[in-house]
């Protein structure tokens, strides 16, 4: 890392921590929920981006997090105890469950996607959504049916991320969306580091060489079904993390927060962020296209009566959410049109002009010298001898 | 027996409008390698500007217009952003589509708002009897329709030049340019013909017993990617036996659910998905598709 980049690194991560004790509630609980989709769109980049495999059903895990956290750590007595059944574990354990069951369905599902080319997988997960907002809407003692349920606050040992009890840092009270801030934070931070070696560890290289190439990379020795069905285990076992952190922010689960919408909007996180950093796939292009994707409409909706064109609630006019999804289907529209060599060549541009500065820390790397690098350039050259 | 037989009969023609949708959805991805995510946004585009269109000019003048205007968009999409993307991966063509659908989606539920609008059909809402066995006028036209539109699609897919042209475009490109078989054209006629297809399953997807046009048709025609997926996307037949299939297994799912009650209210609405996965669980390329054979 050169040195500029640490000192910016350095100075970033300060001010995020100081955030608290100067931004109104508002801003907080935005971010917390920025926290949360950068988490999903780092697991959909993982599958999308690294892998190739196209999915629609990431709102499907995100839900399976959110209701599994919900059940494991609500408890029966909290709410409508005659309706609703919980176990009443301690949240930690929840929000464990919920990334576990998530994962698990990832896997399940897997046999499936590991069967479909690419294109067939993209609507065959279709029928996750479908299927997955049938029993949300169904199920009413898990997942409070078509109204949804609300969520019991999270703590960890003892510490609990709620107004109550009251806890004053500095002069500043740290209510629930000031501690929520720091929990964001610091999942977030640990799903991009966890991502970011992932993706340039052996299977990671071995998921690219998948993505460019099945049959060259099954020619390489990498056991093409294993690996696609461990990227499903990997992106939903995200989705579920930031399923969790979704129930947090809003408070409550219904069935209409995990729609197919859901799903599109990660999809153009990975999409617009691989077009603004270092290619489709790279975490850092994932976090960038969560932080945009899900602040638009949110600072839409705040500065409305400044903008132009756009009109706050209830009145005449382009609604902030309205127009952020004119925006964003609009820039998804514009990066593929101008970007004609596909996602692959966008990152392998983006690779070849910063090779050595930012794809490769170590030169090496950017040459290729272990098999999994060989067997990735290969793939690229079988990729283009098939385009040819 | 007979709630059997008006069940099967109303899903046969639920199944015909899926089958329209997605024999548009399979020319579309034979003739330009697109797996086209805004075939729902056609569908919804279709229904609103025929309810638009019959105000001032009349049904007939009116659904026609609508239909043409459908048709319009999906050539001025091909036109303008799919022709320029030929060659690129069959992933970043989808994510396009997706784009496209997301900007027509939200247009036009922001026009259509929470109103529900009604297309005059000059059926109305009549009710066919036929014994006892009963189905709405309008869903008996959408069956006799759609037949003879899959008839006619089916016979210029066998002998016209443009149906000729499109298969040798499916079987191989690069040959079928090289033969002077000009791509760009076959594909816009494709798109063409897929706008038309779904703008007249929507004229009937949206009269009796469907209250009118609201967002809520988009689902419905969601519900045609199971249809063309599990006939095998690459397949015209398959495009019409998969939306039957669905079709009538919606209708029966829907109309028995009262025994089917353990399984959830509304588990009509997901039989679609749940016959998918089913089938391709067994056949990954779908009933009638090609089955990809990898040479290295």
């Amino acid at each position: 890392m050169s040195r500029a980049r640490l000192v910016a690194v350095v100075v970033g991560g300060l001010l995020l921590l100081v955030v608290p004790f100067y931004v109104e509630e508002f801003w907080l609980r935005t971010g917390f929920a920025i926290c949360g989709a950068v988490v999903g769109a780092l697991g959909l980049s993982l599958l999308l981006g690294t892998a190739g495999q196209l999915s629609l059903a990431h709102s499907f895990f995100l839900a399976v997090g959110a209701i599994g956290y919900t059940f494991v750590a609500d408890s029966p007595g909290r709410t409508r105890s005659d309706e609703l059944s919980g176990l009443g574990w301690p949240p930690l354990l929840g929000l464990l469950v919920g990334v576990f069951l998530a994962g698990v369905a990832g896997l399940a599902f897997s046999p499936i996607a590991a069967r479909l080319r690419g294109i067939y997988l993209g609507v065959a997960s279709l029928a996750l959504v479908f299927l997955g907002q049938h029993v949300l809407n169904s199920w009413t003692s898990v997942t409070g049916g078509f109204n949804g349920r609300s969520v019991p606050d999270f703590d960890l040992f003892g510490f609990a991320f709620a107004d109550t009890p009251r806890l004053v840092v500095l002069g500043v009270p740290f209510r629930e969306s000031e501690r929520l801030w720091y929990f964001g934070l610091a999942l977030a931070l640990a799903a991009y580091l966890f991502a970011r070696n992932l993706v340039r560890s052996r299977p990671g290289t071995a998921l690219q060489a998948v993505r460019d190439s099945e049959i060259a990379a099954s020619v390489m020795g990498v056991n093409v079904q294993r690996y696609k069905a461990g990227a499903f285990l990997v992106s939903s076992a995200y989705a579920g993390l930031s399923g969790v952190m979704y129930a947090l922010s809003i408070g409550s689960v219904a069935p209409e927060s995990f729609g197919l919408y859901v799903s599109i909007q990660y999809l153009a996180m990975v999409i617009l962020g691989g077009l603004v950093s270092l290619g489709l796939g790279s975490p850092g292009g994932a976090v960038l296209g969560a932080v945009f994707v899900t602040a638009l409409p949110l600072v839409l909706q705040r500065y409305a009566d400044e903008l132009p064109l756009v009109s706050g609630a209830g009145e005449d006019g382009l609604a902030a959410g309205e127009a952020a999804r004119y925006l964003y289907g609009l820039a998804i529209v514009l990066v593929v049109l101008f970007q004609p060599a596909g996602f692959a060549g966008l990152a392998r541009r983006f690779r070849t002009v910063t090779a050595g500065t930012v794809q490769g820390s170590t030169p090496d790397e950017v040459r290729g010298s272990g098999p999994g690098g060989r067997s990735r350039r290969r793939a690229r050259a079988a990729d283009r001898g098939v385009q040819q | 027996m007979t709630q059997f037989l008006s069940l099967v009969l109303n899903g046969v023609s639920l199944g015909t409008m899926y089958a329209l949708i997605a024999l548009g959805f399979v020319i579309i991805f034979k003739s330009s390698g697109v797996v086209n995510f805004a075939q729902g946004s056609f569908l919804l585009l279709g229904a609103y500007a025929i309810v638009r269109l019959t105000g001032p000019l009349g049904f007939w003048l009116g659904a026609l217009a609508g239909i043409a205007l459908t048709a319009a968009v999906a050539i001025a999409v091909e036109r303008l952003i799919i022709n320029r993307l030929r060659g690129t991966s069959d992933i970043s063509l989808a994510v396009v589509t997706i784009g496209v659908d997301i900007v027509l989606l939200t247009d036009l539920t922001r026009r259509i708002g929470s109103d529900i609008l009604n297309v005059p059909h000059p059926w109305g809402g009549d009710v066919i009897r036929l014994g006892d066995v009963g189905i709405s006028t309008n869903r008996a036209l959408a069956i006799v329709v759609a037949g003879v539109l899959i008839g006619l699609f089916f016979a210029a897919f066998k002998y016209s030049d443009w149906g000729v042209a499109m298969r040798a475009v499916a079987e191989d490109a690069d040959t079928a340019a090289l033969m002077g078989i000009r791509q760009g054209r076959v594909s816009a006629i494709a798109w063409l013909v897929a706008g038309v297809l779904a703008a007249v399953a929507a004229l009937f997807l949206v009269g009796a017993p469907t209250p009118g046009v609201s967002p809520a048709v988009y689902t419905v025609a969601l519900g045609a990617f199971p249809a063309a997926i599990l006939g095998g996307l690459d397949s015209t037949g398959g495009a019409l036996a998969g939306g039957l299939l669905i079709g009538v297994a919606e209708a029966l799912a829907a109309g028995y659910q009262d025994q089917l009650l353990f399984l959830g209210r509304g588990f009509g609405a997901v039989v679609p998905y749940l016959v998918m996965i089913v089938v391709l669980l067994i056949r990954p390329s779908g009933l009638f598709g090609t089955r990809e054979l990898t040479r290295v």
